[in-house]
């Protein structure tokens, strides 16, 4: 089986998707890129490339360059799904949900239940968090939280290309306005990734490790610091339990609860600042579900209650990492 | 004396499997061993399951511990007869340990092919070469090639084994046709053909078997012998409430409690081997292609396409392996077979016996196309 | 362009029933039995009514808080409106949308909004899917005057004359956004001249007048159905009730809507023109308002003895699948 990178996994998708379902249309700034210039079309394929090759295929009526409206976007996204498209709308930063977010927290998270559940919203927004390029405050933070805490929205965080492309193509299809978040400096990871289209349900944890001393909850990239620390807890003897959430929302609690009622322990790793986060909302699930059944406090791994910085020594401090995750689990289960 | 000095290494299950870790000694240092007796526990990525002694002798040291992953091929066990010193086999392991280079991938040589037949594609893999006629591996409903791992690399050692992938299945094309026992036999002999194997060994398990007699009826001249695991086909009754939750699980629970029933020991199915299942029945065309499947083979508890009265008319030779656990078709069904049909019966084994006794079947599998050769 | 005796009556019948609907309401709020709060569209039911004559089921409107008349003009069911608004469980939206939210997409009402200027970006939206998907259908935003300083409607216009998309915007003046005028609170004075420079036809039109409102957007929605891109109307006409019910309109001059409903009522302006042009007989429009008053009555009465949703409904329409 061939291996593709996050890149690729979610071009595919979005191919795939196009192929088999005329509604479905792909819109926003530089998604294709050049338009108005004298130099090449699809310039950009999306500032990230992910979107690539799409405009050749799909021409300009499916694959539609916007201005840097991203309310207009969103609007556009929202109207054209309760109206008839499956719309895939490209939101470059998820920090720029500040400049257009009443389009997804009062309309299109609100439409079915506003409207007496006669509307549907078969909308997905893609969009990039998280730090590591020296982006700083306004383009690199994990905003996952702000959407999970909106009914009506559903919010997918994939930690590898496999994951990538079945859950992308299960939100397309999905009925319900979906907020997909990319991690931007995720796009080169591979992973084997069938040609074939797939879809991953929602709400379904994947258990990526077994282990019986604690439990480590993370989702998106910090599912990959949450192995790496797995393997080094491994040869201190701490067999650790790595639980990748997929989707914030809906949220896996059975698999949460049944992991920590095995272990006893639970450490929560989530890039995203601490408060009112995916990690609280993990915890305090945990605490109110399995008390009984904990043998040490729960531990949450986390950015701390600050923008992020730009300078690389000041980002490192900031995101959390292996080493935070490992020092946290053997605080409770050495 | 060193010749007396006989290594366990560790086992290569499946193209993929390059390392293994020792979850248990079954058998302790200082027992005797017989040929085929569970050994020791290994955890691969992708299965976990009993080392089977390939020979029998007294196992006199672990070399590897509990917790430890050796790479495939790697030392794990000495066996010897008492008359050799400790420091013999000190020295033996130490040389073993200074000789031993891990093999480098082979899955990089040995990657599955394709090709179209009427109209799909058809994935398999061909590995092997002897001078016997090749040996054909069919799986069952649910399954593919991979299901073949524990067996299909031990019986290449002196054959060419071809295992596809059936239509619906694995990485072939999801579309099934009608879906019945025709279809897939009419799909095994067209694949045969392109392949030009005039005749086979055909190895069938579960509606795999099935599969293998309708082609043999049809293709007397095409098949050498006939090996059944576990095959439908052979009486009406089957498990008509598992076929349903096998096909009907979405998450990784229903998969967990349907693969469970599929072995005697549930330990045998690992997160790996629920993962692979979930990834095949959430590609798109699966879920049609099982409800065609299921609907063109089954009515509830009964199997709508019952061949064994006629297997009697035909001259091949016919070997039938069943677990006595298996819960999914009734091993009783053996009875139905001709006269001259070889019958194993393994204890403790559920409908996967080419896993679960995975040494023990493989040995059956050669001697049995040797003999029919 | 003359209009048969059939629309004559039916756009009558229609700004009648918004009336009715509207004054009804009022007194219903009145009561304290109607939940939540009102914003009413009594004033303006030529432009609600002359927008929305021509169009199709296919065709999709978006609304605003001040949605009762447009939902009327595009067909949405009366009983079905003052059951929403009265929180009942058979109302249009199951009593979960209310005034403000009250939508009906079968109708292609894509609801009325709680958020002053969210709809245009909406409309864009339904815009895109009637070109990409070809449906003939045409996407009507209305956008009153204080919407038009919000930024997502700046977004909206470019974003569809960019994209060249079947949207008529319907601009709205009552002359007064919330409690301020639109004098004060619209930097150039000329909601159809801002709305021009995005690069699209917009024509300034009497608001109470019917045939004004009804002649300019059938050249708009003719534009959008043969594909010519977006344009738009703006369309002045007052509000006789406040910002919402309850609101003491301090912000009006002494006899202001007194002098409205005297001179300036679209309904009355209608009569003058269709009695002294023959179209119509007095006794056909009187029928029509007492069918409309009759008609609300009888939602009033159902709406009054209707149930309320109980906890089954709370947690369901929230998403498709969950």
């Amino acid at each position: 089986m061939a291996k593709k990178t996050i890149r690729e996994a979610i071009n595919d998708a979005l191919r795939q998707e196009m192929e088999r379902d005329e509604r479905v249309v792909v819109m926003g700034e530089d998604v294709a890129g050049g338009a108005g210039l004298d130099g090449e079309e699809d310039a950009f394929g999306g500032v990230m490339g992910v979107t690539k090759g799409l405009y050749g295929q799909f021409s300009a009526a499916r694959v539609i360059d916007t201005p840097i409206s991203e309310t207009a976007i969103m609007g556009m996204a929202a109207g054209s799904a309760a109206t008839g498209l499956r719309p895939v709308a490209e939101l470059m930063f998820c920090d720029f949900m500040g400049v257009c977010f009443d389009q997804i927290l009062n309309q299109a998270a609100k439409f079915r239940y506003m409207f007496g559940g006669k509307a549907t919203t078969p909308m997905v927004v893609r969009t990039t968090y998280g730090g590591g390029l020296g982006a700083a405050a306004q383009h690199s933070q994990c905003l996952y939280g702000m959407f999970t805490a909106v009914p009506g929205i559903k919010v997918v965080v994939p930690s590898n290309a496999y994951d990538a492309k079945g859950l992308l193509i299960q939100a397309i299809r999905d009925d319900d306005p979906v907020i997909f978040f990319e991690h931007k400096t995720m796009y080169d990871l591979a992973d084997e990734v069938p040609d074939e289209a797939y879809t991953i349900p929602f709400g379904e944890a994947n258990i990526l490790r077994e282990g019986s001393d604690v439990t480590i909850v993370a989702l998106g990239k910090m599912v990959l610091e949450a192995r790496e620390a797995a393997d080094k807890l491994a040869e201190d003897g701490i067999e650790a339990q790595v639980i990748d959430l997929r989707t914030t929302s809906p949220l896996d609690e059975e698999t949460i609860l049944e992991s920590v009622e095995e272990t006893g322990r639970l450490v929560v790793v989530d890039e995203a600042n601490p408060r009112c986060s995916i990690a609280a909302d993990v915890a305090g699930l945990v605490a109110g579900g399995a008390f009984e059944m904990l043998k040490a406090p729960v531990k949450q791994v986390t950015a701390p209650h600050a923008p992020v910085p730009f300078a690389p020594e000041l980002e490192n401090l900031y995101l959390p990492n292996a080493d935070k995750i490992v020092a946290a689990a053997k605080e409770i289960a050495a | 004396m060193s010749d007396e000095i006989r290594k366990l290494t560790m086992p290569k299950w499946g193209l993929q499997m390059q390392e293994g870790t020792v979850v248990e000694w079954l058998a302790p240092e200082g027992s005797d061993i017989a040929q085929g007796e569970e050994i020791v526990e290994v955890e691969t990525e992708k299965v976990n399951n009993a080392y089977e002694a390939p020979f029998p002798g007294r196992l006199r040291r672990h070399v590897a511990a509990v917790g430890q992953t050796v790479p495939v091929g790697g030392l794990i066990a000495v066996v010897a007869p008492e008359s050799v010193s400790d420091a013999q086999i000190d020295a033996f392991v130490a040389g073993f340990d200074a000789d031993f280079v891990p093999e480098a991938d082979e899955g990089e040589t040995a990657t599955p092919q394709t090709v179209t037949i009427d109209g799909r594609d058809i994935n398999y893999l061909d590995i092997g070469t002897g001078d016997g006629a090749p040996l054909v591996l069919v799986h069952g409903l649910c399954a593919d090639l991979n299901g073949w791992m524990f067996n299909h690399p031990v019986l290449a050692a002196g054959r060419r084994v071809v295992a596809l992938d059936l239509p619906g299945h694995g990485a072939s094309s999801k579309d099934v046709g009608d879906g019945d026992v025709a279809f897939f036999a009419d799909t095994l002999a067209n694949f045969l053909a392109e392949l030009d194997i005039g005749r086979a060994h055909l190895v069938g398990h579960s509606m795999g078997g099935a599969i293998s007699i309708a082609f043999a009826l049809d293709n007397r001249d095409r098949v050498r012998s006939l090996s059944l695991i576990a095959p439908a086909g052979l009486a009406g009754d089957i498990n008509g409430g598992f076929l349903a939750e096998m096909i009907g699980a979405e998450k990784r629970r229903g998969a967990r409690l349907a693969l469970s029933q599929l072995v005697d020991d549930a330990d045998l199915v690992s997160r790996d081997m629920i993962e692979q299942f979930l990834r095949y029945k959430r590609t798109d065309g699966v879920p049609e292609a099982l409800a065609v499947i299921a609907a063109a083979n089954f009515d509830g508890d009964t199997q709508k396409t019952v061949l064994a009265d006629r297997l009697g008319a035909i001259d091949i030779p016919v070997m039938c392996i069943w677990g006595d656990k298996d819960q999914v078709i009734p091993p009783a069904h053996s009875d139905k077979l001709p006269a001259g049909a070889t019958v194993h019966r393994f204890e403790n084994v559920g409908h996967l016996p080419q896993m679960e006794k995975a040494a023990q079947v493989n040995a059956l599998l050669a001697e049995f196309a040797n003999e029919s050769e | 362009m003359q209009l048969s005796r059939d629309d004559l009556l039916s756009a009558y019948g229609t700004m009648v029933t918004i009336r009715e609907f509207e004054e009804r309401v009022a007194a219903e709020f009145e009561t304290g039995d109607m939940p939540g709060f009102v914003h009413l569209y009594a004033g303006e039911e030529a432009i609600a009514v002359g927008a929305c004559l021509d169009l199709e089921d296919k065709d999709v409107i978006a609304s605003t808080h001040r949605g009762h008349g447009h939902c009327i003009a595009k067909g949405c069911d009366v009983e079905g409106m003052m059951l929403e608004l009265f929180g009942r469980k058979d109302g249009l939206c199951g009593g979960k949308g209310g005034s403000m939210h009250i939508a009906d997409l079968d109708r292609g009402m894509l609801g009325a909004n709680g958020i002053v200027g969210a709809g245009g970006p909406l409309i864009v939206g339904a815009g895109l899917t009637a070109k990409t998907l070809k449906t003939g259908g045409v996407a009507i935003g209305f956008v009153g005057d204080g919407a038009t300083n919000q930024g997502a409607v700046f977004e909206a216009m470019n974003l569809a004359v960019v994209l060249d998309l079947p949207v008529v915007f319907v601009f709205e003046n009552n002359y007064i956004g919330e409690g301020t005028g639109v004098e004060y609170s619209v930097g150039s004075g000329d909601i159809a001249g801002r709305a021009a420079a995005f690069g699209m036809p917009v024509e300034k039109v009497d608001g109470r007048d019917f045939f004004a409102v009804h002649e300019a957007m059938r050249a708009c929605i003719a534009r959008a159905r043969n594909g010519e891109g977006p344009s738009g109307i703006e369309a002045l006409s007052p509000r006789y009730y406040g910002h919402f019910e309850g609101d003491p309109q301090a912000y009006r001059g002494d006899g202001e809507v007194e002098k409205y409903r005297d001179k300036d009522d679209c309904l009355k302006i209608f009569r003058q023109k269709v009695l002294e042009a023959g179209l119509l007989e007095e006794g056909d429009l009187d029928q029509l308002r007492d069918k409309a008053r009759k008609e609300v009555d009888d939602a009033v009465k159902a709406a009054r003895a209707a149930p309320a949703p109980g906890k089954a409904d709370l947690m369901t329409d929230i998403y498709v699948s969950y």
